[in-house]
């Protein structure tokens, strides 16, 4: 090979000073940066991938890992990862495939919006002493009621209500599937979700026996791979969602390699041991808006109109669009994922470059769905980049009921985002089957950190809330007058419907 | 043996799924349904071995998740039926439409006659035992076993010069057979998949398959017993491994 080897992406060294030679880098590393020869530990820095896992478990805080330790020249057209990418390229002749969500660092919309608080002519409540409304529920809202007499007086409801999911606290936790992440994982989330209130997704992939006690806390999806989908698995869900695209990789479908499909993964999924599991990118029972109405029916046929069925879709350009189609067809809910939300494995150039930022598409789809009168017919769930109980809260404001987090729960797992999700080697035992690595996550001590970060969102949810005077999640939601957008441009500003700090 | 006769004359499908179950629930073991003209969903998510008789034509989506009954279908069947079904036999007397058992995972689907594009797409198989089966007595329009994963596609192509005229057989298939009456060009194939050896045991294999497909519509079933069959299968059972490389 003509073309040689990159340098490395990390360096990784231990201060032998502080070393105590305990060797619990070398037990902790699955990726095998460590190696003991004689009384030495040995470093190979080059398979390093930066997941931190030896300096947590490090008891002297003895290893140190810089990035890039070589430079390239430096470039701004050619930057290292361009050159990198045309390297590999030129060896393989191949789609770069990657891990985690969108790795470009352009600029966060959220971090250029900001919320409002009370000051002099209207007081601020304080969540201490004034009970904080976070209850929210997603479904069709009927946009009258109507009553009736009964004989002895009473007045009755006569409208019939659609199904809702109730949640303690408009977050909840997206799809990431047995397979792509590990069954200790899952039951991490399922037992928080379960403690707080909300909900979570199955994702693709079946639902393992030992989720059935948090059934009543899981949203089952049908995706075009309709793995392990069957008439039980959608009567455990409490809702069902129709997963149409994902942000990470809007327009593609999806694919397990046969090496994460072990006894467990086949059996949930529903497929043969050791074989890949592809998810087209369309559904093969959906090529128009007519289809998908039909799928959606047939999905509440089944389960005999009992559960709210969600339609999840990628943010890309028709995004506003195609939620007014949702919004007409029988869903309950439209999911919108933005480009920044994360995936086990995708192909480089889709994560990077297709689709669109969450927040643009909050704002369009729920400033859509107002202007045909069809809002109140269907709930709005974001997510894809949401990380702290700022970005919920501005989500919030811009229209959203409620969001989904993905990587910000994994990162409450141990996760550092290391980003080789695709590898069956995570170390945390979060992204991988490998029974050695899995049994490192704890499902009971995952729960109690889990639930820990939604609690802490949800308290920071209600003081900014109060802060702001409102005390109602209903009052926050689509109020763009709470918030102002600084240093974006008009097109930005008016695409949001936002008006600048200041104004 | 009980039977509940429905007449489903101008009854919108939520009802007339409704009416199904409560017969299925009250021990119904044969239900007939008349007058069914375009009722969507039929047999929906529905369980057990009651047989259901329907006289007309039913919409798209028949026997969707259904897990156990029998559907006979005195007409044609619109789009998908069979779609993501469990277990079950759906026996059509007639045509069928676009995406027949689409993503059936068990069961059988017979079809008389024709069947529209995408027939048996990502059709898929779990255990041995469960292996789903589609047979076509006509033939099938375009990408016919398209993203297969398992099971059995059968073509007899009754009445056919050729049983097999449209292109993208298999494309994509990774799992599961289509066997085909007759020869197949070779431009008809879709990408991924290839032509195998159709051997005296794939015969014995699929025998049980033509007789109970013959007893269905009156067939004698020496003729396609003493013929030939194209078999194709994927090419690779990982088809799209070489098309990606890691970051």
């Amino acid at each position: 090979m003509t073309l040689g080897s990159v340098p490395p992406k990390f360096k990784v060294s231990i201060d032998h000073d502080q070393c105590m030679d305990c060797g619990r880098c070398i037990e902790n590393c699955s990726y095998g940066v460590y190696r003991r020869e004689g009384d030495k530990i040995l470093i190979e820095s080059r398979k390093c991938t930066a997941c931190l896992r030896c300096v947590s478990m490090c008891p002297r805080d003895a290893i140190n890992i810089t990035e890039k330790p070589i430079d390239y020249r430096s470039h701004p057209v050619w930057t290292r990862e361009a050159r990198e990418d045309i390297i590999n390229q030129a060896r393989s002749g191949k789609i770069i495939l990657s891990g985690m969500g969108n790795a470009r660092d352009l600029p966060i919309i959220y971090d250029n919006l900001l919320l409002d608080a009370c000051q002099v002519t209207t007081p601020s409540i304080d969540p201490l002493r004034e009970p904080m409304e976070l209850r929210t529920y997603l479904g069709k809202k009927p946009s009258k009621l109507k009553f009736k007499k009964t004989e002895s007086g009473d007045v009755e409801l006569d409208t019939q209500l659609a199904p809702n999911l109730k949640l303690n606290t408009p977050i909840m936790i997206g799809h990431m599937s047995f397979g792509a992440i590990s069954l200790n994982s899952q039951l991490s989330m399922a037992k928080a979700v379960k403690e707080i209130g909300t909900y979570m997704g199955a994702g693709e992939g079946g639902l393992h026996k030992n989720l059935y006690p948090y059934q009543d806390n899981m949203i089952v999806q049908v995706a075009s791979g309709r793995f392990g989908v069957n008439i039980d698995y959608l009567e455990r869900g409490a809702a069902i969602e129709v997963k149409i695209g994902q942000g990470a990789k809007p327009g593609i479908g999806g694919h397990l390699p046969g090496e994460k499909v072990n006894e467990e993964v086949s059996k949930t999924r529903m497929i043969p041991l050791g074989s890949d599991a592809i998810s087209p990118a369309p559904h093969h029972d959906i090529y128009s808006i007519e289809d998908l109405v039909q799928l959606i029916r047939s999905l509440k046929e089944a389960t005999e109109w009992k559960k709210p069925v969600f339609v999840k879709i990628a943010a890309v350009h028709s995004v506003a669009r195609s939620a007014a189609g949702i919004a007409r067809s029988s869903a309950d809910a439209v999911v919108i994922d933005g480009f920044r939300g994360g995936t086990g494995a995708a192909p480089k150039v889709f994560r990077d470059h297709v689709g669109i930022p969450i927040e643009t598409a909050i704002a369009s789809v729920d400033q859509e769905l107002r202007k045909q009168g069809v809002r109140n017919e269907i709930s709005i769930i974001a997510s894809g980049g949401i990380r702290s109980s700022a970005d919920l809260a501005k989500s919030i404001a811009l229209g959203a009921d409620a969001v989904y987090i993905g990587t910000a729960a994994l990162i409450s797992l141990g996760c550092r985002v290391c980003g080789n999700c695709y590898r069956n080697l995570c170390p945390w035992g979060i992204a991988t089957q490998r029974p050695d690595l899995v049994s490192r996550l704890d499902p009971e001590a995952g729960a109690v950190q889990v639930s820990n970060l939604i609690h802490g969102w949800t308290l920071e949810l209600g003081e900014l809330m109060g802060g702001a005077g409102i005390n109602s999640i209903e009052s926050l939601r689509g109020n763009r007058d709470r918030l102002r957008g600084y240093m974006l441009d008009e097109g930005m500003l008016n695409i949001l419907d936002v008006l600048p700090a200041g104004a | 043996m009980k039977t509940v006769r429905i007449d489903a004359k101008g009854m919108h499908y939520t009802p007339l799924n409704q009416k199904i179950r409560a017969a299925v629930a009250d021990g119904a073991e044969e239900i007939i349904l008349d007058n069914v003209l375009g009722q969507r969903f039929i047999g929906d998510g529905l369980r057990g071995n009651v047989r259901i008789i329907i006289n007309g034509v039913p919409g798209g989506d028949l026997g969707m998740f259904m897990s156990g009954p029998t559907c006979i279908v005195n007409g044609n069947a619109e789009h998908a039926p069979g779609n993501t079904m469990d277990s079950g036999m759906l026996i059509i007397h007639g045509s069928a439409g676009d995406a027949v058992a689409h993503s059936m995972r068990g069961g059988k689907v017979f079809v008389k006659n024709n069947i529209g594009y995408r027939g048996g797409i990502h059709m898929k198989q779990y255990e041995e035992e469960v292996r789903p089966v589609l047979v076509v007595g006509g033939t099938a329009h375009s990408f016919l076993g398209e993203y297969m994963a398992g099971g059995i596609v059968l073509v007899l192509g009754i009445g056919k010069e050729k049983a097999m005229t449209d292109i993208g057989i298999g494309s994509g298939i990774h799992g599961g057979e289509i066997i085909i009456r007759g020869e197949v060009d070779d431009y008809l194939l879709g990408l991924g998949a290839r032509k195998f050896k159709f051997t005296e045991s794939d015969l014995e294999r699929i025998a049980p398959i033509i007789k109970t497909f013959c007893e269905q519509f009156g067939y004698d079933p020496t003729e396609f017993l003493d013929t030939n069959y194209t078999r194709i299968g994927p090419a690779s059972s990982r088809p799209f491994a070489s098309k990606y490389v890691w970051e």
